[in-house]
């Protein structure tokens, strides 16, 4: 028989977990311009209002969502058409599908059933999310190829390098936290980072694997192309880089894309390294029987919604603090610096488990 | 002078510091804590124009403005005598003094033989204007002077050329402060062989 219960619960929950995170983005470039401005003693947007009401300048992205709906969609005549118009749908939907394996509350047990707060909880996990962002690439070259602009193809030919050389350590740092929790499925991974190390301690993936903590956030800077990796971008040596010739709403999606990689890596950080939606020396089944179902996974959700917005935060905030690399400290942190510590954590972290 | 070479000091290999050569201590190179207080500052400059916007060098400019010198070069208005008329004689000084050649005049004939001439035409091209002040600084009888006024906008190039009545009268409607004027001193006439008044 089919579960149709069981059907309309997932789709509700794929909706309101896209909804949530392409509503993120908005309020991150918000964020990102109005936060920008006080670190450079500015004051960034604040003037457009509906009816008087600005909110901080968060209606600013309003604005902007229609400008970019009105502009003209052009496509250069030198361009290559079908290539020009698939490449943003192709970095879009991978990062549009990255989090779905992302667990963001404890299970929640409602007439009986149980619901899986994740879109999906696949066992492959960890996996899932390393192969689509790992596609990411394709939509970037291909939107740089297609584009047929110097600008845009070094820009394409950068981001594909870079994203080679960080994958591998982006892999390589989880793998000490795979072992620690013995799973690659996320969901797996976060419960066991609610027990207690040495009875103080949450026993979180930053204090398991510090090493691999800042590994892995290096790494996903450098997949977000976001400072101080922005290598692919580097407005002042290649305009825009990869969409220097996208306008209108293809280029929205570019923006939209970019940000919803930040998302993604944000989540991650959390879930790996920071517990996921577990609330630090609070037992996720005491919290419930304390507070009851519902009021437990608000708190749940809470705490996971905090801990992503704080890393969202030093997303801008290492933006406007560091400079830019240039390509070959790039290359050399990627393949001399980050990769060998990795391994060797790996050496370390496999030593230390296979003695306790 | 001769170098004496007794006196040369040779550097030992170990002495010798070489440009690329990376002296930090291991932690250093790691950059972290540098990169911790590189946050450090920009969170702490942030931190403190959240909580006190008002200190922001911004000027929120429609509703706040500058306020400039009393020299400030803006837009020209034509002075009037007390009958009305420019007091303008149409001499063409401004417009031989002006590097633009912005100035366009036409002379005509005053009935009154005291003043003689009168600009029958006194157009100003605001758009080729370099707002140099040469004219204000020509003219011998103080007829033209300056303003603070700065905001002259507009979708028509037709708009910038400023004609006789529309200098003589603009202040009418728009009350704007003097910018720059004759100047109204004694003039030190030693400095002027010098070309530097």
């Amino acid at each position: 028989m089919t579960d149709w219960t069981g059907i309309g619960i997932s789709l509700l929950k794929a909706f309101l977990v896209f909804f949530g995170v392409v509503n993120v983005v908005p309020i991150l470039v918000w964020a990102e311009r109005r936060g920008s401005a006080f670190i450079q003693h500015r004051l960034g947007p604040n003037r457009v209002n509906i009816a008087g009401i600005t909110l901080f300048g968060l209606v600013q992205p309003l604005a902007d969502v229609v400008k970019f709906i009105w502009k003209e969609d052009y496509v250069p005549s030198h361009a290559n058409r079908a290539f020009y118009v698939l490449a943003p749908v192709m970095l879009l939907i991978p990062a549009a599908m990255t989090f779905a394996v992302i667990p963001f509350a404890d299970d929640l047990v409602i007439a009986g059933r149980t619901i899986k707060m994740q879109v999906a909880d696949l066992n492959v996990g960890i996996l899932y999310v390393f192969a689509l962002t790992s596609l990411a690439v394709y939509g970037i070259v291909l939107a740089g190829w297609s584009s047929n602009n110097k600008y845009s193809l070094l820009g394409a030919i950068r981001s594909s390098a870079q994203m080679i050389s960080y994958e591998l350590a982006l892999g390589l740092s989880v793998v000490g936290i795979l072992m620690i929790y013995a799973s690659v499925q996320l969901d797996d991974i976060v419960r066991g980072q609610g027990e207690l190390l040495f009875g103080i301690l949450p026993k979180w993936g930053v204090v398991t694997q510090p090493v691999a903590f800042f590994l892995f956030l290096a790494a996903i800077f450098a997949e977000s192309n976001r400072l101080p990796f922005d290598l692919p971008e580097a407005e002042n040596e290649l305009v825009v880089g990869y969409h220097t010739e996208y306008s209108a709403m293809k280029f929205a999606i570019f923006f939209m894309a970019e940000y919803m990689a930040m998302v993604t890596g944000a989540m991650l950080i959390v879930t790996l390294f920071f517990g996921g939606w577990q609330i630090p020396w609070v037992e996720s089944a005491e919290l419930k029987a304390t507070v009851g179902e519902i009021p437990a996974f608000l708190l749940q959700l809470g705490a996971f919604s905090a801990k992503v917005l704080f890393f969202l935060w030093l997303f801008i905030w290492v933006r406007w603090t560091l400079p830019r690399f240039r390509y070959d400290q790039l290359m050399r942190l990627g393949w001399k610096a980050i990769l060998p510590l990795a391994l060797a954590n790996l050496f370390v972290t496999g030593i230390v488990l296979y003695f306790t | 002078m001769p170098i004496d070479p007794s006196q040369v000091k040779v550097l030992r290999a170990d002495e010798i510091i070489r440009a690329r050569e990376d002296t930090r201590a291991w932690w250093k190179r790691l950059y972290l804590p540098a990169i911790a207080m590189g946050l450090g500052v920009t969170i702490r400059n942030m931190v403190r124009n959240l909580l006190n916007p008002g200190g922001l060098p911004t000027i929120r400019y429609p509703e706040e403005r500058r306020d400039y010198g009393h020299r400030f070069r803006g837009r020209h208005y034509l002075k009037k005598r007390p009958s009305g008329e420019p007091r303008c004689v149409a001499c063409m000084m401004c417009a031989t003094a002006c590097p633009a050649d912005c100035i366009y005049i036409v002379a005509g004939e005053h009935p009154d033989p005291a003043i003689e001439k009168y600009p029958v035409r006194f157009d100003i091209d605001g758009l080729r204007c370099i707002m140099c002040g040469y004219c204000v600084d020509a003219c011998p009888e103080d007829a033209i002077a300056m303003t603070k006024e700065y905001e002259w906008a507009s979708y028509e190039r037709e708009d910038f050329i400023w004609d006789k009545e529309y200098l003589l009268s603009w202040r009418d409607e728009k009350v704007v402060d003097d910018g720059y004027q004759p100047y109204e001193g004694e003039i030190d006439k030693s400095r002027m062989s010098r070309g530097t008044l």
